[in-house]
């Protein structure tokens, strides 16, 4: 698990990299899913503060970790969203299921459970 | 009025997809576009490159074109390759439509590049490639 994988409680935190398109939405998808099988997680948190460009299939992404998480009664959160990526997020609807937060921190504390 | 074209050829890999961003953003970048214009060019761009390396060439080999060019404060991109085609383009460009669901794809690429550029085209028929082409009038500075 490199740098960009964080576990607190049961929340996996996700450094996004600068740009979220098909070659890193890929990698993503691998790398959480390996830590998922071996971890309890609930919670996906996005952490956008780098991340300047994303595409639709940063969408596909995170609509299928939404669908796997909520049918486990986990959730996907996105923090710290910069506005030209927020448009993605408004543009596709995906703010409807994935809801923002400010920061990270504030994300961990919203959603971690004992 | 002025004319500036440039054409690119690439290999269909994922690691293109950034560099096609790149370079169509170098090429409008001495017309100052703005923050949103740059970004909604480098999203369209992405979204008809990944279509390419995904469906047209389903992960296998292939070269894909791009065409720039500008007259004056308009642009207009080609994507091109040469991969299987599209039976029916009206059916893959419907919104959430995506031909591979396993793949993880939104069904929104059509749908972006209609959003964030002024005029779409895309020619396609099975075996032949697919040709899309887009236009984008930049606001004056």
């Amino acid at each position: 698990m490199g740098d960009s994988y964080q576990i607190q409680g049961t929340c996996l935190v996700v450094d996004v990299p600068e740009e979220l398109d098909h070659h890193q939405a890929e990698q993503i998808r691998q790398e959480t899913e390996r830590i998922r099988r071996s971890r309890p997680i609930r919670h996906l948190i996005f952490n956008f503060s780098d991340t300047s460009f994303m595409d639709s299939s940063g969408v596909g992404m995170l609509i299928n970790r939404y669908r796997e998480l909520s049918s486990l009664g986990g959730s996907v959160a996105a923090a710290a969203v910069h506005p030209g990526v927020k448009k993605l997020f408004m543009v596709s609807g995906l703010y409807k299921i994935i809801p923002f937060y400010p920061d990270v921190k504030t994300a961990v504390s919203e959603l971690w459970e004992e | 009025m002025k004319k500036n074209e440039m054409r690119l050829v690439f290999d269909s890999c994922s690691e293109n997809e950034s560099f096609a961003r790149m370079v169509i953003a170098a090429f409008i970048t001495r017309l100052d576009p703005t923050l949103e214009e740059m970004a909604d060019i480098k999203t369209a761009v992405s979204e008809a490159v990944t279509n390419c390396i995904i469906h047209g060439y389903g992960g296998k080999a292939g070269k894909i074109r791009m065409n720039g060019c500008l007259k004056d404060r308009e642009l207009t991109v080609e994507i091109i390759d040469e991969g299987c085609g599209i039976k029916d383009v009206e059916k893959a460009m419907e919104p959430l439509y995506t031909s591979r669901p396993d793949l993880e794809r939104s069904g929104m690429g059509f749908a972006f590049m209609e959003a964030f550029m002024d005029e779409l085209k895309v020619a396609s028929a099975p075996g032949k490639g697919t040709r899309v082409w887009m236009k984008k009038r930049l606001q004056k500075v």
